[in-house]
């Protein structure tokens, strides 16, 4: 692992939303539009329900948790997409940077992303609508830091599958993430998924995180029992998801789909 | 010393499509050498290979005697690559690409260097210009400019003066030979234009359906073909449809 080499790749990334506002508005206008949907229907359900103020207030917490998946896996993504949408892909592998150095790269971008994203959002739910997101406690850390790998992960698989498939499939940088959004139960319990469908939720590391979230929020316990599941968890598929990004980017070399990315 | 390139039997089959058919042949230190031949004829298909952008069906493939399957990221360290067909992000400055690209290759003292080689290419008015709103022209120095950052031993291009005026493609075409004079740089190089390929190769490839069927210099191959230029030779050869045809021909 080459840190010079990262940081080259870190540098055009910080060079490109320094440049350019859009983008940096992109990056906090959409979770913050979230943030006020599901803050004033926090409010309206808090007036209406009569049972403890955790089984509400929850929802903030499921949204910036989500958030902080979706963002991570977005900063390995769209920092792929952004230089193939520049023509800039080739560039980038016929210099002397390993697979590792430029996904190392894209989360260090993911992880920035996710940090701008808590701050303004746990900000904006302590002011807006009294929800301390910090209320959690120590638990805040291990369940970030499972999200987080989890959307490199997941980040990981939608670029494999661009890789592979071209820029076709380049929907499903948005898409794959919210194809686990209604199994994970982000914003309800598992129980209220049907039966059949739970052994498959509980496969997934981030359903023990959002169930863990709701029993500190619920009872105050501390979730160890879900935590070494969504570490066990992650631990197995983000090997599988490594395996599968360097299978797809062989694939893309045999196949010669590496060499047209961007060119021509 | 090993020859910079060195491949051997090299085959490469996109299903059942053969884009390289036994391709064998060495580039010596210092050479410039052109891969010819017309669309379809396996040229950015081998520098692809070359640049381990593509892996072979079969074959050998070395860069400075080191394989390149195995020692990618270390030969690739003293290589670089400029295409018409690739480009820097458009919404940076010139001089911010330049950076990028200095950190990834380990440049030692980055902004001197971009500093020196953006007034050799006559371009230091252009460093806080964005990639996106520079003319063909100055993209193409731009992207030479990248090219030679890390002062490489080998230099592969593919049509670099495509898209350029006759006068920038001229200016080019000399700051390479002046390059190469000078640094002594292994160059393999790709262009349509045969004018180029006269002026700058010391040593041309004619490659036809994946594999080289005329070697030597751009005189050589004329008087092999019995034509007054490499152009008249390209496009016959592209219209005998057949090497075998082509060579017939040229007897």
């Amino acid at each position: 692992m080459n840190f010079r080499v990262i940081y080259g790749l870190v540098l055009r990334y910080t060079y490109l939303y320094r440049r350019s506002v859009p983008r940096l508005i992109e990056m906090i206008y959409w979770p913050v539009m979230d943030l006020l949907v599901w803050g004033f229907l926090t409010v309206y359900l808090r007036d209406i329900y009569s049972g403890p103020a955790g089984a509400v207030t929850f929802l903030i917490g499921a949204m910036i948790f989500w958030d902080v998946f979706f963002r991570a896996q977005q900063g390995v993504t769209i920092s792929f997409l952004e230089d193939v949408w520049s023509r800039n892909i080739l560039n980038i592998f016929v210099a002397p940077v390993r697979l590792r150095e430029f996904l190392a790269a894209t989360y260090l971008v993911g992880l920035f992303k996710v940090t701008v994203i808590v701050v303004v959002l746990s900000l904006l739910s302590i002011v807006l609508y009294h929800f301390n997101l910090f209320s959690i406690g120590i638990c805040l850390v291990p369940f970030f830091a499972n999200l987080i790998l989890m959307g490199w992960g997941m980040g990981m698989v939608t670029t494999a599958l661009i890789l592979r498939y071209g820029q076709s499939v380049e929907a499903l940088a948005w898409a794959i993430p919210f194809l686990i959004q209604p199994l994970a139960a982000v914003f309800y319990p598992l129980s209220k998924l049907p039966p059949w469908l739970q052994p498959v939720s509980w496969c997934i590391p981030a359903t023990h995180v959002f169930e863990g979230m709701r029993a500190v929020m619920y009872d105050g316990r501390f979730p160890l029992d879900h935590l070494l599941w969504a570490v066990g968890l992650n631990l197995v598929w983000y090997a599988v998801e490594c395996w599968f990004f360097v299978r797809m980017f062989e694939v893309a070399r045999e196949k010669g789909f590496l060499a047209k990315f961007g060119s021509r | 010393m090993p020859p910079v390139i060195d491949i051997q039997h090299l085959n490469k089959n996109f299903g059942t499509v053969v884009a390289i058919r036994d391709l064998s042949f060495q580039v010596g230190e210092g050479e410039i050498v052109g891969l010819l031949g017309a669309n379809g004829a396996g040229k950015t298909t081998a520098i692809s290979i070359l640049l381990g952008l593509v892996t072979p069906t079969s074959g050998l493939v070395r860069v400075f005697g080191r394989d390149i399957a195995r020692d990618r990221v270390e030969i690739l360290q003293q290589v670089n690559f400029s295409s018409a067909y690739t480009s820097l992000p458009s919404n940076l400055q010139v001089w911010e690409n330049l950076m990028v690209f200095a950190r990834l290759y380990g440049v030692p003292r980055p902004a001197e260097k971009i500093r020196e080689l953006l007034a050799f290419l006559e371009i230091d008015n252009l460093q806080k210009r964005i990639c996106g709103e520079l003319s063909s022209g100055e993209s193409a120095r731009v992207n030479l400019c990248k090219a030679f950052l890390n002062d490489p031993r080998l230099l592969l291009l593919d049509e670099p003066t495509a898209s350029l005026d006759p006068d920038i493609a001229d200016k080019v075409r000399k700051f390479l030979r002046q390059v190469q004079q000078q640094r002594g740089m292994t160059m393999l190089y790709t262009s349509h234009n045969m004018r180029d390929v006269e002026e700058i190769c010391d040593r041309v490839l004619f490659m036809q359906k994946g594999r080289i069927f005329a070697e030597g210099s751009p005189r050589e191959i004329m008087e092999k073909f019995q034509e007054k230029s490499l152009e008249e030779v390209f496009i016959r050869v592209a219209r005998s449809g057949d090497l075998e045809d082509a060579e017939g021909a040229g007897k």
